[in-house]
């Protein structure tokens, strides 16, 4: 597991937690059952405050990507395909919001950017 | 261990002097955490620590500390407790390691092997006599005394002012390693907001002897925040939702804690036109929100 954060970066640190350990569990670096550090022992390593890395954890447990078991720690959940789907999908999804953005931004009405995306899809 | 998930709550505490009071001064730490307290010189910091210590009791109000009030366990708590004051009160022409030895008979757990373990990492000479020691160094000796008798709620009243980045970042990592004990509760007083803006759990600022917020971090950091706009965009509903305005010949900025709802106003109110918001550091939520009316903050 690696975790780079900046402070330069406009999401919050949490949300970068979030965002790389999401990230590698949707293409396989992390495996299901895989450890992650316990939530102190992370804290210290990034020199950030616990509940920074908590909120992240809570987070992700809260999506059903980890699973924080008493005493155990937190490991990467057994959801696998599902999740990881899921998650492509919410991908696929910002992409599409994003193209919206773009054409509206542009002035197109509703009805040209279907007509784009049907154009698109019949190419 | 049996006792309060909170190692600290402060309750509706008020204190009157000649010149100065803290008026209903209320915040809780849960166990196992970081607090920083923040505010301007002459805030109330060091008087509210003092009234936690016991040293100054308030005149109305509770403190309980592991859930247990002093009157009924005052020396209990004492034992629990590590305190490093802003200054060092210690006996100048004793060495480190002779204060170590008085202040430790003053503590059921005190432990000297660990001193010593202490006084070595932060390269303090035992030997040396304490007026011989750079101010770095006497915080060094006082937090390694603190440390040394394993304190479960360690009080820091400006640790980390006057140091050098170097020594202040050590200090910030000790505290992160006393914090892999679940167990271990830090409440650390400062005007150096970056210093908490990177440990800390939870944030309570308090201006001219009142608590204006006591948060979790990300809330107040992540939910407030700073909008900018230029004149003509300018309206007396909008500048209802805003605390520490500034105005200038050119625009006008502002602290907002909901800022969807001012996002709502503005686009209602002028169509088409636009601000800038920009994430809060603590330094400018305390600038702005020192001599602002506490009426005004709807928290």
């Amino acid at each position: 597991m690696y975790i780079i954060l900046s402070n330069n970066d406009p999401l919050p640190l949490y949300e970068q937690i979030k965002k790389q350990i999401t990230e590698q569990i949707v293409n396989g670096r992390l495996l299901p059952e895989e450890s992650l550090p316990s939530i102190r022992a992370l804290a210290k390593e990034l020199e950030i405050s616990v509940i920074t890395v908590k909120k992240a954890y809570d987070d992700l447990e809260a999506d059903g990507f980890i699973v924080t078991r008493q005493g155990k720690g937190s490991v990467v959940a057994q959801a696998g395909a599902a999740f990881v789907r899921e998650a492509k999908l919410k991908g696929m999804q910002q992409h599409l919001e994003d193209a919206i953005t773009a054409g509206r931004a542009l002035g197109m009405s509703d009805e040209e950017i279907t007509k784009m995306l049907e154009l698109l899809l019949k190419e | 261990m049996a006792g309060s998930e909170y190692a600290l709550e402060v309750q509706g505490l008020s204190k009157r002097f000649e010149r100065f009071e803290l008026k209903d001064v209320s915040f809780r730490i849960p166990r196992g955490y970081i607090m920083g307290f923040a505010g301007r010189n002459g805030a109330g910091k060091t008087t509210t620590i003092k009234c936690i210590l016991d040293l100054v009791k308030g005149d109305s109000g509770s403190i309980r500390i592991f859930g247990e009030d002093y009157a009924n366990n005052p020396i209990g708590i004492r034992d629990r407790i590590g305190y490093v004051s802003e200054d060092s009160p210690f006996y100048e022409d004793m060495t480190a390691a002779w204060t170590g030895r008085f202040v430790g008979k003053f503590y059921s757990r005190f432990d000297s092997r660990q001193f010593a373990g202490w006084l070595d990492r932060f390269q303090v000479d035992p030997g040396k006599k304490v007026k011989e020691l750079s101010r770095g160094m006497k915080v060094k000796l006082s937090l390694a005394l603190a440390l040394s008798h394993h304190p479960e709620l360690l009080i820091l009243d400006e640790p980390t002012s006057g140091l050098d980045p170097v020594v202040r970042s050590e200090l910030l990592e000790v505290f992160l390693e006393l914090l892999q004990d679940e167990n271990c509760t830090i409440f650390f007083s400062s005007h150096i907001s970056s210093d908490m803006e990177k440990i800390a759990d939870y944030l309570t600022l308090i201006d001219n002897g009142r608590i204006l917020l006591s948060e979790e971090k990300h809330k107040l950091l992540d939910g407030w925040s700073i909008v900018k706009a230029d004149n003509r965009c300018k309206s007396p509903e909008l500048d209802a939702l805003l605390c520490g305005k500034k105005e200038g010949d050119f625009g006008y900025s502002g602290i907002v804690q909901d800022g969807a709802e001012f996002r709502r106003r503005f686009a209602a109110r002028f169509p088409g036109a636009e601000y800038r918001t920009d994430r809060l550091t603590l330094d400018e939520l305390l600038v702005r929100l020192s001599g602002s009316q506490r009426e005004e903050l709807v928290c």
